[in-house]
């Protein structure tokens, strides 16, 4: 087995952006890494026990439509809700694991969660809306473990 | 087919899903004991092969048949 250490900071809370950290970081447990994820900003949003997150095609050209349509109609009020119901629909489809199964898998293999302490405060966010296990931490807590990491990843 | 003493059928799921399943079954079986994992995620060969070469878990076989994708690999 290795004995290689990952880093991941997660600052995204989109669902597209959600999946990047839980899949690595669950495949490196699953290869004997030790694993730590770093949450700050938007990425709080994935620690939450209800994961609410959503996928928008605002602002993301590249993003794959089931068919051509104006960015005005894409800002329609219920669009956002529409597309993560498809693009969930999709995935389930593919075989592809949900967010909740995925972080459930980390949280199973060890993988280290903590939550960057000013981010949660700046958005007044409560640390009791986390999954367990969760711990609260600053830049030092990542470095302390990122700088003995073989590959740290910002995500 | 050689013989194996578990089998796990991971067709249908995607990456990293086939990998992840197969590290659970694998931590509750011994030593030396094999398992068949059978899975349809073409990134299934690579990934297999270079998990095999990171846990030290040998691959002994990998094939694909009818478009599926089956591989032996022995707990170490």
């Amino acid at each position: 087995m290795t004995d290689k250490k990952l880093a991941i900071i997660a600052t995204k809370g989109s669902l597209d952006w959600a999946y990047p950290p839980f899949i690595l970081a669950s495949t490196a447990a699953a290869l004997g890494y030790e694993v730590e994820i770093f949450f700050t900003f938007y990425g709080l949003k994935l620690l939450e026990k209800k994961m609410d997150v959503q996928v928008t095609s605002i602002g993301n050209p590249g993003m794959p439509m089931p068919m051509p349509m104006p960015v005005l109609l894409q800002t329609l009020p219920g669009m956002q809700g529409m597309m993560t119901a498809m693009m969930k629909a999709k995935m389930k489809k593919k075989g592809v694991a949900s967010l909740e199964d995925l972080r459930s898998l980390c949280v199973e293999a060890d993988v280290k969660m903590i939550a960057c302490q000013m981010t949660v405060d700046l958005f007044d966010m409560d640390s009791s809306d986390f999954i367990d296990g969760v711990e609260l931490g600053g830049a030092a807590t990542l470095f302390e473990f990122a700088g003995d990491a073989d590959i740290t990843l910002f995500i | 087919m050689a013989d194996f003493d578990q089998e796990l059928d991971a067709s249908g799921l995607n990456c990293p899903l086939p990998i992840l399943r197969a590290k659970k079954t694998l931590a509750g079986m011994e030593g030396g004991q094999v398992l068949h994992i059978i899975a349809t995620d073409p990134g299934a060969i690579k990934d297999f092969e270079a998990f095999s070469k990171q846990t030290g878990n040998e691959l002994m076989e990998s094939k694909e048949e009818g478009g599926k994708f089956y591989f032996l690999i022995k707990k170490s």
